[in-house]
Formats: structure tokens, C-alpha cells, sequence
């Protein structure tokens, strides 16, 4: 199946982001496709190489950018949302790409099912 | 893109104590932009979302309900409201700023089954 996900929240402060992770790597383990994981509200802040977590604890940005290294994942942040919040494409994480909510749209289009993760 | 997809956007929070309405909306305007079959619903505190006399000078906040009237010249015309919903908040759809379909709780449930994409903000 095609999923495209939505992520509403920020990282650390919400549990939206990492539900999001572990659902498109197990579903990538089974064998599926992650057409698109739009970041969307505080979602944006996922996408902040800046962030600097206690070393005990996950990276959730850098391990955003792992996946997409590794399976090819499309990480798109909305320009809007993100440039309310100070994200640009001088402090954005490496896998992420800013984009318009075009890309939201698209992906509800493409996908078989829109899984959205967030309030 | 030829593909036309039902887009359902549910609205469950009121107007300014987040964001998510404000950027709800921005999504609802470019979903119709690519001539998708929109629709809105609102239920909970999503209700004050559509309230008339909003006033936002005393928060400093931009007042965005009159996004919702302009609506219609998008071709958006399809908005819900849930009579449980706005019946609990003592309100009626002489206090909303807009024309809406209300429909009660287990209309509104099969109306969002027969969606393709359910957007909840």
C-alpha cells in the first residue's frame, strides 16, 4: 500500500512525531511505500538541524534523516508553516525539503490512505 | 491532475487559542485550488470557528473568520455543523457567520466514511 503521512506536532514536546517514525518503518519493513511525510503546524520544527537532544535521549530529527537516506523518503516542510517558526533552508536537517501545501494535497491524491499524526 | 478525491477537513478547535484553524484553512483553499471535492465539518469547539461578531483586537491576534465567507467564491459550499455539537454550546445557525448543513452526530459519522481523505485539525 501507498501511505502518505501528515505530522502536526513538534518533536520531544508531542508524541505525533515519534508514532509517525515507527509507523513508516514498520510499514517500509512490510514492504510498503511511503510516498510523502508532509510536516505541517509545530510539525515543522521536526525539521531543525539545530536540535541538540541530552545524549540518552533519541534524535527524532536525525533519525527523520536517516530514513530518508536510507529508503528514499520524501520529507517535505510546509513554507508557510515553517517560515512562521524560523525554519529555513539554512537550519534545515539534511533529507528535508521546504515546499508548499501543494505537496499536502498531492499526497492525499497519490496515496492510498492519509495517515495524519497530531491533535 | 485529473484525479478528483473526496477531501473531507474536520474542525474540532476553537478559533485562537492554537493555530491549527488558521492553518486549516490555508490547506482548504489550496485543496480546492486543485479542484478536489472539499468539504468542511465542524464539530466540538471547532463550532466557534463560524461564530459571528468575532472581535481579536483585545488578543492581538489577526481575526480570520472572514475567510469562511469567502469560501464560497472558491466553490466551497459543502460546510457541516454538528447539531449536538452546537446544540451543547447553546448556540444556533442564526449565531454562525455562514450558511451550513447541520447534520446530527450519526449523519456526520457516515458522511466521513464516504471520504477518501479525512483531514482532522
Amino acid at each position: 500500500m501507498k501511505f502518505g503521512i501528515v505530522i502536526n506536532e513538534g518533536p520531544y514536546q508531542h508524541q505525533a512525531s515519534d508514532s509517525a517514525y515507527l509507523f513508516c518503518k514498520a510499514a517500509l519493513e512490510k514492504g510498503h511505500e511511503i510516498f510523502r511525510v508532509f510536516f505541517y503546524h509545530d510539525g515543522v520544527n521536526n525539521a531543525s538541524r539545530l536540535t541538540e537532544p541530552p545524549q540518552d535521549d533519541r534524535n527524532i530529527v536525525a533519525r527523520w534523516s536517516k530514513l530518508a537516506e536510507e529508503h528514499k523518503v520524501d520529507l517535505v516542510v510546509c513554507v508557510a508553516a515553517a517560515l512562521r517558526r524560523g525554519i529555513k533552508d539554512e537550519n534545515l536537517a539534511p533529507g528535508f525539503r521546504i515546499s508548499g501545501l501543494g505537496q499536502l494535497v498531492e499526497a492525499g491524491i497519490q496515496a492510498d490512505r492519509l495517515v495524519t499524526f497530531g491533535d | 491532475m485529473s484525479d478528483i478525491k473526496k477531501f473531507m477537513f474536520v474542525n474540532r478547535k476553537a478559533p485562537y487559542g492554537t493555530i491549527y484553524a488558521l492553518e486549516s484553512l490555508e490547506v482548504v483553499l489550496i485543496t480546492a485550488a486543485f479542484d478536489q471535492d472539499v468539504s468542511l465539518a465542524f464539530l466540538d469547539d471547532g463550532i466557534y470557528q463560524l461564530r459571528k461578531g468575532q472581535q481579536t483586537k483585545g488578543i492581538e491576534t489577526k481575526n480570520f473568520s472572514p475567510t469562511y465567507r469567502a469560501l464560497d467564491g472558491y466553490d466551497i459550499e459543502k460546510l457541516y455543523v454538528e447539531k449536538e455539537s452546537l446544540e451543547a454550546r447553546g448556540l444556533s445557525e442564526d449565531d454562525l457567520l455562514v450558511d451550513v448543513i447541520v447534520l446530527p452526530r450519526a449523519e456526520m459519522g457516515e458522511l466521513m466514511d464516504q471520504q477518501d481523505v479525512v483531514l482532522s485539525f
